[in-house]
């Protein structure tokens, strides 16, 4: 469902833009991710994939200094460190895997995986393609996907919007959406959060049906074009094609963060190409 | 006090076909290669393996010993799919229980405590619970709320890498996780740890914090000195993942030579 804290205008912000004309989709991507962390508090943040990566240290960084993150493998670290070397900084903590489990379980925690396939009522698949008995594809399998979704926030992370990664069915739910977790019951349902869903694209949230909406474009992206790569029907937030809010740029201090500190290799071009 | 030193043939000797076997570790780090090589050697087939997967179940898979495995992932870190495992799913070659990670874990935990299963909300909604109908849910008698009632998952016998260890069992790690190997063992009717370094008692507290005595002789039946035993998954300290071994065991999946080439030179040198 939509959080209510945080307008839907957020997206939109021309008084914060740089002017640069250089600014890339993925910068725009990386500042996207980050904002899915604004005001998360004191939780632990985990972001798979390059750009969440970058993503989620720009947020510690700047907007939301309470974050914990992980090294990647069983520390947690402050410090603002780029993406691809070994982490920097102070070790606060200890969270190797069965403490990160207890963690989700508990809730503190706020996830952005990346689905292969996911449903406009927010199912997700890491699973498998295909038959599940003798799948077309197999894929990593559900990992904590199930039980991630229904204790604790979670985003998702789409770097290649299309109608195969944005379908109208997911062929195995390894993360559920709003549909299954209301109709398996108050247990599912408790804790269940589906927080947003940035793609190469724009950014989306649920609406109050718990169906995903368009909630902007990224700069240079149209609405139709967003509507043809996208495997369902897309509900626009009460906006029309023409006024979806354009996903906000980094600001100039943002822009220097991801380019010198973050990300002075530009892996971000790799996942999200100009 | 039992010296419970052995081989790997020893190790060998006490499993059977159609057993179920629960292997340590995580995706590719320390995981027991060394007695995963043993089983590769073997007679042994029809195995039941429980993993948070990465190269021993895409070597068991592709040699064929697999009937049925019990995962929530597998995983090759730093290449994040096996291409053994999937061409075996991709064959409809192996029936499957595929877990959210932390039903795995309360599956184990449940087995090492005794108990008949352990609640969760995580499988709730989601085609974990389609695809295996045999996992139950179960009312909480006190809110009667519905949660899955995640089952024991015992195993007759659990296999582990660790850094260090002394003849009678006791086993050490010394990199940043445990992982779940000590829930492994607990689960087992029968525990097996292979480890770099076989050291006198003693030694185990001069260089590390007794927290890091992870898993207790009580839990162990036999011990195995395997240095490198590891590879060519991680072994922090003793070792980084061979990434250059890991490509050559990922492109072993292009085609039929390709893997029996891979696995001859893998399962004769000793890569210690």
């Amino acid at each position: 469902m939509t959080d209510s804290t945080v307008p839907a205008d957020r997206w939109a912000e021309p008084d914060m833009t740089t002017g640069d004309e250089t600014v890339t989709r993925a910068e725009v991507c990386v500042v996207a991710c980050a904002e899915v962390f604004r005001g998360s508090g004191e939780i632990m943040a985990s972001a798979f994939g390059t750009i969440p990566a970058i993503g989620v240290r720009l947020a510690r960084h700047t907007f939301a200094p309470d974050l914990l993150l992980s090294d990647g493998e069983a520390l947690l670290m402050r410090g603002t460190w780029p993406v691809g070397t070994p982490a920097e900084g102070d070790i606060e903590g200890w969270a190797p895997f069965r403490a990160v489990f207890d963690l989700v379980w508990h809730g503190k925690r706020h996830v952005m995986m990346i689905p292969s396939q996911l449903d406009v009522h927010g199912n997700m698949n890491i699973s498998a393609i295909g038959d599940y008995h003798r799948p077309k594809v197999q894929l990593l399998g559900a990992r904590g996907g199930p039980g991630n979704t229904v204790c604790h926030p979670t985003s998702y992370w789409i770097p290649k919007h299309s109608p195969r990664s944005l379908v109208s069915k997911v062929d195995m739910v390894s993360g559920v959406g709003h549909d299954r977790a209301a109709a398996a019951g108050p247990a599912a349902r408790r804790y269940h959060q589906l927080h947003r869903v940035v793609t190469n694209l724009g950014v989306l949230d649920f609406a109050a049906d718990g169906r995903l909406r368009l909630v902007s474009v990224h700069p240079g992206v149209t609405v139709p074009q967003v509507r043809a790569e996208t495997g369902f029907p897309l509900d626009l937030a009460g906006a029309t094609e023409n006024t979806v809010a354009t996903t906000r740029l980094p600001t100039a201090a943002e822009l220097r963060l991801i380019r010198e500190e973050l990300d002075p290799a530009g892996l971000r071009e790799h996942e999200v190409p100009s | 006090m039992v010296d419970k030193r052995m081989t790997g043939a020893d190790v060998i000797s006490r499993l059977r076909s159609g057993m179920t076997i629960g292997i340590g570790g995580w995706g590719s780090r320390r995981k027991p290669m060394s007695l995963v090589r043993e089983i590769l050697r073997s007679d042994l087939r029809d195995l039941t393996i429980v993993s948070y997967g990465g190269p021993d179940v895409g070597l068991l898979c592709a040699a064929g010993k697999v009937r049925k495995l019990v995962f929530g992932f597998v995983s090759l870190d730093s290449i994040a799919l096996d291409p053994h495992f999937r061409a075996t799913r991709q064959a409809g070659a192996i029936d499957v229980v595929e877990l959210d990670e932390g039903m795995l874990q309360w599956g184990l935990y449940a087995a090492g405590l005794n108990l008949p299963f352990l609640p969760t909300r995580a499988g709730l909604g989601s085609d974990v619970l389609t695809h295996t109908p045999e996992l139950r849910t179960v009312i909480d008698p006190y809110d009667g709320d519905e949660l899955v009632a995640m089952p024991a998952l015992p195993l007759d016998a659990a296999v582990v890498h660790m850094n260090r260890a002394d003849e009678h069992g006791n086993a050490q790690f010394l990199g940043p996780d445990p992982y779940f190997d000590d829930l492994f063992c607990m689960a087992a009717e029968q525990a097996f740890v292979s480890c770099e370094r076989i050291v006198p008692t003693a030694e185990f507290t001069e260089v590390a914090h007794p927290a890091t005595l992870r898993i207790s002789r009580m839990m162990v039946t036999g011990v195995v000195e395997a240095p490198g035993g590891a590879r060519f998954t991680s072994c922090v300290p003793d070792y980084e993942r061979d990434e250059e071994l890991q490509r050559e065991y990922a492109a072993a999946a292009a085609d039929d030579e390709a893997w029996q080439a891979f696995a001859g030179r893998y399962l004769r040198e000793a890569l210690a």
